[in-house]
């Protein structure tokens, strides 16, 4: 079983929760000023890094909230969890596997 | 009133033969005053209860007051309980004890229905459909959550050592009733 720190419940099972794409996109002010390719960029183009990725994350079958988690999509390991509004945290101290290794594993 | 008649009709849910015969106690819970409460942290102006509704407890506990009982179920938002006959006036007085501020209050009596688990083995009952750690270090008495129970969201709440509350939508009563007495009959008697 997967567990996820909710930042209100603590840690629960992954099938209580729902992932909802990349974190930290923000809305543009004025959609109207924006070129076709800006807005496409907006709605469709996402970092899909290997490695660290921010992504929303609601605790669905919990307590409702919507927060943040830093995942290593190499591993699936959920390095950090912080509620929406605070800043992606500086995850560089955290002990990411070496995809290498994982991959060999 | 539509609400009204909906409120008072009999839950669509079978009675299950196997749940009367074990040590384990299945039994729908008559209908009772429920009511969705949404405040933020500003609106509550550090008020410790609402028309004597805890309100100061920790997230996923659940608070008891004579005849009413609150759930924290997340940051912001609760469940109240009340007797059947009173939800009409509890609302009137929360609302009234809340006027001015952002708040919400949903009457949600009818939407749910609640049934006691009670037993020995009542926590593999629960544990059967559950991802929940029900040991009583991780999940207490007068500790109350939603969750998810097989396919069902649930509010999970502890009463006692060996008594539970599973709390479904109403349209999910006969599936979650159907699981538990499933569950149940592994510690029926022959
Ligand atoms: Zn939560």
């Amino acid at each position: 079983m997967l567990l996820l720190e909710c930042p209100y419940c603590g840690k629960r099972a992954e099938s209580e929760f729902h992932c909802g794409g990349e974190a930290h996109i923000a809305r543009p002010e004025t959609p109207a000023e924006l070129d076709d390719q800006a807005w496409a960029e907006y709605l469709y183009y996402r970092t899909n890094p290997k490695g660290l990725h921010a992504e929303r994350w609601q605790h669905r079958h919990g307590c409702g909230r919507w927060f943040n988690a830093l995942r290593d999509t190499v591993s699936d390991k959920v390095v950090e969890t912080y509620k929406m509004g605070e800043p992606r945290p500086d995850a560089s101290n955290a002990n990411i596997p070496d995809p290498a290794k994982v991959r060999s594993a | 009133m539509l609400e009204v008649n909906l409120a008072k009709r009999a839950p669509a849910v079978f009675l299950a033969e196997q749940a009367g015969r074990g040590p384990i106690d299945i039994v729908l819970q008559p209908t009772m005053g429920r009511l969705s409460f949404r405040a933020k942290e500003a609106a509550l102006e550090g008020r410790s209860e609402v028309s004597g509704l805890a309100v100061d407890g920790a997230i996923n506990t659940r608070r008891e007051n004579g005849d009413l009982a609150a759930m924290r179920l997340g940051p912001d938002e609760w469940m109240f309980l009340c007797d059947d006959g009173e939800v009409d006036n509890l609302a009137e007085r929360i609302a009234e004890e809340m006027s001015g501020k952002a708040f919400s209050l949903v009457d949600v009596s009818h939407r749910d229905v609640t049934f006691e688990v009670s037993g020995a083995a009542s926590d593999a009952v629960i544990a059967s459909g559950s991802p929940l750690d029900l040991s009583l270090e991780a999940f207490p008495v007068g500790m109350a959550t939603r969750t998810i129970f097989a396919k069902s969201d649930i509010v999970l709440a502890r009463l006692s050592q060996t008594t539970w509350q599973v709390t479904c939508w109403r349209s999910f009563a006969t599936y979650v009733q159907g699981y538990l007495a499933d569950a149940a009959k592994d510690f029926a008697v022959a």
